[in-house]
């Protein structure tokens, strides 16, 4: 489960004065359900994600993750999360196994867990035949399983998602997007950005339109459908954001 | 902190960091190969060159001395100068390397001394050519020899003791055993290579581990994962430190080996230059100059993870790091200095105190409160250092610099 209060951020930039990348950011995402933060370029999702996952600390507000919240246990919030997006690359000189087992073990499970864990994986993702090829040989879809390999090691019950097809070609776009079906089959609580309209249309038991790092609109496709009178999303999200 | 997890850190970055082409060249490669080649065999060849100028039988012009057989037949029994025709253009042809020195004679020199009065003589070299101020030299040893004979020849010609124009003798003696002597020629070179060595060897790693991984975009992987930032940093700190110790200890080992080798080498060299390559390094001494350049390496592993953690990429890392080089050789450059010699004051300065007390160490002498004051204020110099590395990973606007 995931529960973002009052979540803001503000950074500091030179000559620009302070800005406010999220402002009171409050949303939830329960099991089994996908939460889709659906929003243009720089509207705030990627630091919206980024505050989940604990890699950036809030300016104000706060989160639970899995139960844990952000700023007293940013530690068990990460552990009880997996997060994939475009710039989470893969260590190049490594090999697929060595990756996979290394978050693995940095999750807390011993190196028997890890490769068992592991191999059971690639098996189930296909990566077994390049398990020993190093990253850096590796194809983009190739990468993006392993990527998906190194998010699941330690089965954790939080999935977060900051715009994962982008820059990907059709058929590895599939692989993500079977992927995160899956993730809410499995009972995982799934929180993912795009700017894709169809992605977020055929993926999100709820959307939330974000626009300059502030929740304009909330709720699942045919409730935002009914409240704004239009069946395309895309016609919604403009008139949402007021373009 | 958590100590398994720093391990396991460590762990990686040791196998990524020796998988990494450049890495291994700047640990293992520039330590083992390049610098002993560079420094030990430059000074093998450069001995060489020496003794071959010294062995080597230069042609020589007399000026004037037509008047004079006496000299001109002392010159001719030299069997290590070859006198050739004398010529108008002899300075030029010092200049061009026809010939490597000129003497001239006064008129009636063999007169002047048979009459007991003072000849002068000149010498013309090329100052700073090596095989000039040989010829020069030899020439010297000659007109010194000759003027002793001539002063006892007017002694006992006058029926006057040996002595009388020998008031007193001056003796030098050297009371320092053979390391020390051998210590001051090489001992503050060998501080010096391991310093710079103990920087560089740390340098590309501790971009690779910071700058590197934002430009790979693998840091915000990393970062979501459950490991501490205090851990993080931790786990890279100590491969960082591996790189600095290991490139130290390989260089040191390697110049060991490379300076036994060219002190077997030096049999065949004249003394001039054997003393010059016969150095001597003590197991023990090695083990002190390692142990006072462990602080050493702890700074630069921190201040270099830290600066290269607040670059945006490897190009603005390379551009902070270079001047720091700078920054680390002159210190490391004046302890070689003749004069500069280890105080309390100089003790507190960062990389000079070490280089200087190395510099001591390697000559046999023990300064142990010196030793413990360098180590002491190293080590504080180092945490410094380390605390602000742990710092700057816990700030965001470095670690993504927004």
């Amino acid at each position: 489960m995931i529960v973002a209060e009052n979540l803001g951020k503000d950074f500091r930039v030179k000559h620009r004065g302070v800005i406010h990348a999220v402002e009171n950011l409050s949303f939830s995402c329960t099991p089994g359900r996908v939460y889709g933060l659906l929003g243009a370029n720089g509207a705030g999702k990627t630091t919206a994600l980024r505050l989940l996952a604990t890699i950036l600390t809030p300016s104000s507000g706060t989160a639970r993750v899995a139960g844990f919240d952000i700023r007293q246990k940013p530690e068990k919030a990460r552990q009880s999360l997996g997060f994939l997006s475009t710039a989470t690359a893969l260590y190049g000189r490594l090999t697929a196994l060595e990756v996979v087992e290394y978050f693995g073990c940095l999750h807390g499970l011993d190196q028997a867990s890890a490769r068992r864990r592991t191999l059971a994986l690639f098996e189930r993702l296909d990566i077994s035949a390049f398990r020993d090829r190093r990253c850096e040989d590796l194809s983009t879809g190739m990468k993006q399983r392993v990527s998906i390999a190194r998010t699941l090691v330690h089965d954790p019950p939080v999935m977060i998602f900051d715009e994962p097809t982008s820059g990907l070609d059709v058929i590895s776009a599939r692989t993500i997007v079977g992927f995160i079906r899956e993730c809410r089959e499995s009972g995982k609580t799934v929180v993912f950005s795009t700017h894709v309209m169809s992605e977020a249309a055929k993926l999100c038991d709820t959307i939330g339109i974000i626009h300059d790092g502030r929740l304009l609109a909330e709720g699942s496709l045919r409730e935002l459908q009914d409240r704004y009178g239009h069946t395309d999303l895309e016609e919604i999200f403009v008139q949402v954001v007021g373009g | 902190m958590n100590l398994a997890k720093i391990a396991i850190v460590y762990r990686k970055e040791l196998k990524d960091a020796l998988r990494d082409r450049r890495t291994v060249i700047s640990m293992i490669v520039v330590p083992i190969f390049l610098m002993p080649v560079l420094t030990i065999f430059v000074g093998v060849l450069s001995a060489r060159l020496i003794g071959r100028a010294f062995q080597q039988v230069p042609a020589v012009m007399i000026i004037g001395g037509e008047d004079s057989p006496q000299i001109l037949a002392a010159l001719r029994a030299r069997s290590d100068i070859q006198m050739v025709p004398p010529a108008s253009d002899y300075a030029q042809q010092i200049i061009d390397k026809k010939i490597r020195a000129a003497v001239e004679l006064p008129p009636d020199f063999d007169d002047i001394i048979a009459r007991g009065d003072t000849a002068k003589i000149r010498i013309d070299m090329y100052q700073d050519e090596i095989n000039s101020e040989s010829s020069a030299a030899k020439l010297q040893e000659f007109f010194r020899d000759f003027r002793e004979d001539a002063i006892r020849q007017r002694l006992a010609d006058r029926h006057l003791p040996e002595n009388l124009a020998e008031p007193l003798v001056v003796q030098e003696s050297n009371v320092a055993p053979p390391e020390k002597v051998s210590g001051v020629v090489l001992g503050g070179l060998v501080p010096y290579f391991v310093i710079i060595l103990s920087l560089t060897g740390a340098m590309y790693p501790a971009m690779d581990l910071t700058v590197g991984e934002k430009e790979r975009g693998t840091i915000e992987t990393i970062l979501c994962s459950p490991i501490s930032r205090v851990s993080l940093v931790l786990g890279k700190f100590f491969l960082v430190l591996t790189a600095s110790l290991a490139t130290t200890a390989l260089a040191i080992a390697s110049m060991g080996l490379t300076l036994a080798a060219a002190g077997k080498m030096v049999g065949g060299l004249p003394q001039v230059s054997r003393t010059a390559l016969q150095f001597q390094i003590t197991p023990t001494a090695v083990i002190w100059v390692f142990v006072m350049i462990v602080p050493l390496a702890v700074l630069f592993s921190a201040a270099l993870l830290a600066i290269s953690l607040f670059a945006k990429s490897f190009k603005e890392a390379q551009s902070y790091l270079s001047p720091l080089t700078i920054v680390v050789i002159a210190p490391a450059i004046v302890s070689v200095l003749p004069g500069v010699e280890l105080n309390a004051r100089l003790s507190l300065v960062p990389i000079l105190n070490t280089s200087l007390v190395s510099k001591e160490i390697v000559s046999g002498t023990y300064h142990w409160n010196y030793i413990a004051l360098i180590f002491a204020s190293s080590c504080v110099y180092a945490a410094a250092a380390l605390w602000l590395a742990v710092r700057l990973f816990q700030r965001e606007d470095v670690l993504f610099r927004i």
